[in-house]
């Protein structure tokens, strides 16, 4: 399977089977359409009106030989050969998002969690029943050396002495069972203050910090309790942070709705700032919602994605730093193709805790009580749910056995899946649309930094 | 490299089936998204182990 596309013109191809990327001139973007339907004799024939013949032959023998050598027109490998059983049969769990606190200082509009509470009582995760649940971690991760704790909300920063008591806790465990313990912690900068910031830092705690960019971008939809924008508080808090390098890393996460379809300014205004790391993704929200995005909007989206790339483009080559996460892809030194088939691993390798303790696959199932699948005082997890979230692999999607993306989104987010369409096989389709326009952008940025 | 082609990487994913599936990358959805299951752009551990 192969996919073509051109950005600035610049035409690639990308070979989907095997990852291959490929920049072609005009004359191979036609051979390749009909390469494989069509006899060499034929093709000479035919496109001999427009281009030199020897040229022709010239282009036939290298996508003979890339051919050859697995680069072009690839086999799908799962089907021809893969054990899908293999992949996905192990019981292990190497991550949780532990939601300290169900309760949040901000009431940001777009909030999937209720403003904070998840359709439940506004509570705190208690120092016992996380450390319940590192060691539920700890035992579950099996043989897994590296292991994931993100500290999450509502916002974690309200319960913020557990956060550090957990910490403490689970170096000390993760050292006994000879794992490494990575930690992030996800909020929205508001207590951010300076003593707390030096902690992070000095515990090399990766942060995702939220922003949405322009002032008044953020302030709409990110308001403090009684509708007092948070945005100044939080960019200074944001800056003071990220101006001290985190150890761990950091992201500034923003949310683009309907109201800012030109996001792109919001990146700028980010970089401005001097923000480095950035994520910008679309809101996820009920149809009905005045802020959420629609299939009519795919467009002008993708159209700010092919801004967005040719603006970081310059910038980049100006010498600025800057990354874009969804602008990443990592042609050469990627995940292996197990990864690549199993995804986020929400369900069975990467569940969420409650403050209570109860168990869900991923943060964005919390609250939906039919896909609770245990507690973290016992490691009796249920199993029907846990095959449930092991079988929604991207083979098992009808939609995506037949996408280029596949080996890139791996079947996309199971939670958009199941909001959206009520299925965990059925991929929400703007969000398929938005992945394929920014990884067309990311392939585009390594062809450009390869030359 | 050819006149008409420019391949940009030649390794290919095929091959990591037999050298794969260890499980010590992170998890996609925890590094910066929280909403997109993003793959791609993630880094191999194994070299990390």
């Amino acid at each position: 399977m192969l996919h073509k596309f051109e950005i600035d013109k610049t035409k690639l191809v990308l070979d989907v089977h095997s990852g291959a990327l490929h920049q072609v001139d005009d004359l191979s973007w036609h051979l390749l359409d009909h390469y494989q339907q069509k006899s060499k004799t034929q093709l000479i024939t035919e496109y001999s009106v427009a281009y030199n013949q020897a040229e022709i032959e010239e282009a036939l023998v290298e996508i003979e030989q890339l051919t050859a050598q697995g680069l072009l027109f690839s086999v799908d490998p799962v089907d021809e050969q893969y054990d899908m059983d293999q992949v996905f049969s192990g019981d292990v769990v190497k991550a949780l998002c532990l939601h300290v606190a169900h309760d949040c200082n901000l009431r940001c509009k777009y909030c999937f969690a209720g403003q904070g509470p998840f359709g439940g009582d506004r509570s705190l995760m208690s120092l016992e029943t996380g450390c319940q649940a590192i060691d539920f971690l700890l035992k579950q991760s099996d043989r897994r050396r590296h292991i994931e704790v993100d500290f999450f909300g509502g916002e974690p920063l309200l319960n913020f002495a557990v956060v550090k008591q957990l910490v403490t806790y689970s170096r000390k465990k993760a050292a006994l069972f000879g794992k490494k313990i990575k930690f992030t912690l996800t909020t929205n900068a508001l207590l951010l203050d300076e003593s707390t910031a030096q902690y992070l830092l000095d515990n090399a705690i990766s942060v995702v910090l939220s922003l949405d960019g322009r002032p008044a971008i953020h302030d709409k939809m990110r308001p403090a309790g009684r509708g007092a924008g948070s945005y100044r508080q939080v960019l200074k808090n944001i800056k003071r942070l990220v101006a001290k390098n985190p150890p761990g890393g950091y992201y500034v996460r923003g949310t683009y709705t309907r109201h800012n379809l030109d996001f792109s300014k919001d990146i700028m205004h980010m970089i401005d700032q001097g923000l480095v790391d950035i994520s910008v993704e679309p809101v996820v929200a009920q149809p009905e919602a005045e802020y959420a995005l629609r299939l009519e909007d795919a467009e002008i989206l993708k159209q700010e994605y092919r801004y967005l790339v040719k603006k970081v483009l310059e910038m980049i080559t100006a010498g600025r730093r800057i990354n874009f996460f969804h602008f990443n892809v990592d042609l050469e030194a990627g995940p292996c193709l197990a990864k690549r088939l199993s995804g986020c691993g929400a369900g069975h390798e990467y569940l969420a805790v409650t403050p209570a303790g109860y168990l869900y696959p991923c943060h964005q199932f919390v609250g939906h009580s039919q896909f609770q699948l245990g507690h973290v005082s016992s490691n009796e997890l249920n199993q029907n749910i846990r095959q449930q979230f092991k079988r929604a692999h991207l083979y098992n999607k009808p939609a995506c056995r037949q996408c280029w993306a596949k080996y890139y989104c791996s079947g996309g987010c199971n939670a958009n899946a199941y909001a959206f369409n009520g299925d965990l096989l059925q991929p929400y389709q703007l969000e398929c649309m938005l992945t394929q326009a920014r990884l067309e952008c990311a392939l585009y940025l390594k062809c450009v930094f390869e030359k | 490299m050819g006149k008409h082609i420019k391949t940009i990487n030649t390794n290919s994913l095929a091959a990591t089936i037999k050298t794969g599936g260890c499980g010590e990358c992170q998890t996609s959805c925890q590094s910066a998204c929280k909403t997109s299951c993003t793959v791609g752009n993630q880094v191999c551990a194994k070299e990390e182990k």
